[in-house]
């Protein structure tokens, strides 16, 4: 009972946000994005206030990003110089997102709206990944592309003309050879920054794509210097939500406890599992996920305890639901691929 | 707070952000020792049972 009394959180809940956490990192850690989707619309159906889940949310995700960054450091993954021009623009953007929450919430609204740009998210994400994921583009990282060297790596042509139309000074060359004006930089973090602030999410989802096809990075690049980002975006975003009363440890602590260890699972689930034939349930999970949000809001409109339980039942078994998914094909594929060898020994 | 403004110095809430880093860093450490030291064998654990039950 000393863990509820220092944290404020009854066990039960403690046990929850562990387990939750755990799931959350096993598709983190297996699909590279996605970790902090699904956080802040299950604390504003517990019941938190909007500042409370966003701020606890952004918290997770910067705890969650330091144990990523702290790996893709050791591969040799940051691009510190492209990382660090971005923090201005991220800062004031989270700030702009912060300042939008508060005001949002003096007025009554956050909650509200939070949780339709949730529903447009969720279901805008989720629609991609799974038309990805039925065209067999996939969805997320691409893992064999984040595995090649950077010299084997061809700019996309849409960040080719970027580069050669807007050459406002001063410009900057990155990692990869890729030269770029720090304005469209700043751009890019400033837009990322603001979802970040106004809905606790590290915006990996946006900002990964937005570094390879607008700046030009090389995905595994773009892969590691997305997560140092995070490490920033979230920690001041944090510490300005923090400041406000925002960040419960009680909802970080076991959250990132549960995580870290899932995400070591569904990271190492990558080398076992060919990642496509599961990324149709993460984009069926996100559709869920939107339309679970979108009924918690309705039972909170229409005052109806039973309706918000059922959107939090369909956020929470969505993930479990495709991270079961994740484990099973992993234990499937390592027994199928030890039974291979044994009989080809024999 | 409603308004945009610039981060001020607060040592509470830097601790509190410490304490996630700090979390996170002792995590990273602590789980990657536990893979090395107990990976393999729940590994083989895992996949033992259906070995003999299959035999």
């Amino acid at each position: 009972m000393l863990g509820s009394e220092l944290l404020g959180t009854s066990p039960e809940l403690i046990a929850l946000f562990v387990g939750f956490g755990l799931v959350v990192g096993v598709l983190f850690g297996f699909f590279g994005m996605g970790g902090s989707f699904l956080v802040t619309p299950a604390l504003l159906m517990l019941g938190y206030q909007p500042r409370i889940a966003v701020g606890s949310g952004m918290a997770f995700v910067f705890g969650t990003a330091v144990i990523a960054t702290l790996k893709h450091h050791d591969l040799g993954q940051v691009d510190y110089k492209l990382g660090g021009i971005m923090i201005l623009g991220t800062t004031i953007g989270i700030e702009v997102g912060r300042a939008t929450v508060f005001y949002l919430e003096s007025l009554g609204l956050a909650g509200g709206i939070i949780s339709v740009a949730y529903v447009l998210l969720l279901g805008g994400v989720g629609l991609l990944v799974t038309r990805d994921a039925l065209a067999g583009d996939g969805g997320g990282i691409d893992h064999e592309a984040a595995d090649k060297e950077l010299d084997e790596y061809q700019i996309p042509e849409i960040a080719k003309r970027i580069q050669q139309t807007v050459r406002v000074p001063p410009m900057v060359t990155l990692r990869g050879d890729v030269r770029v004006s720090v304005w469209v930089i700043t751009t890019v973090a400033f837009l990322t920054g603001l979802l970040s602030g106004f809905l606790g999410v590290g915006g990996g989802f946006i900002r990964m794509p937005a570094m390879i096809y607008a700046i030009g990075a090389p995905v595994p690049v773009a892969v590691g210097t997305d997560l140092f980002e995070i490490v920033f975006s979230g920690g001041i975003g944090s510490y300005l939500y923090g400041q406000g009363g925002g960040v419960d440890l009680g909802i970080v602590v076991p959250l990132l406890f549960g995580s870290a260890l899932g995400a070591r699972v569904g990271s190492a689930a990558t080398a076992v599992v060919d990642a496509d034939g599961i990324k149709i349930y993460f984009g069926g999970m996100l559709l869920v996920g939107a339309i679970a949000v979108g009924i918690g809001e309705i039972g909170s409109a229409l005052g109806s305890q039973l309706i918000e339980t059922v959107g939090l039942l369909l956020v929470l078994g969505a993930a479990v639901v495709v991270a079961a998914a994740i484990l099973y094909t992993t234990m499937v594929s390592l027994r199928r691929s030890r039974k291979q060898r044994s009989s080809s020994a024999n | 707070m409603a308004g945009v403004e610039l981060p001020t110095w607060d040592p509470e809430t830097a601790l509190l952000i410490g304490t996630i880093l700090a979390e996170a860093i002792v995590l990273y450490v602590g789980y990657g020792g536990l893979e090395r030291l107990l990976g393999p064998r729940l590994i083989s654990l895992l996949l033992g049972g259906e070995d003999s039950a299959g035999q």
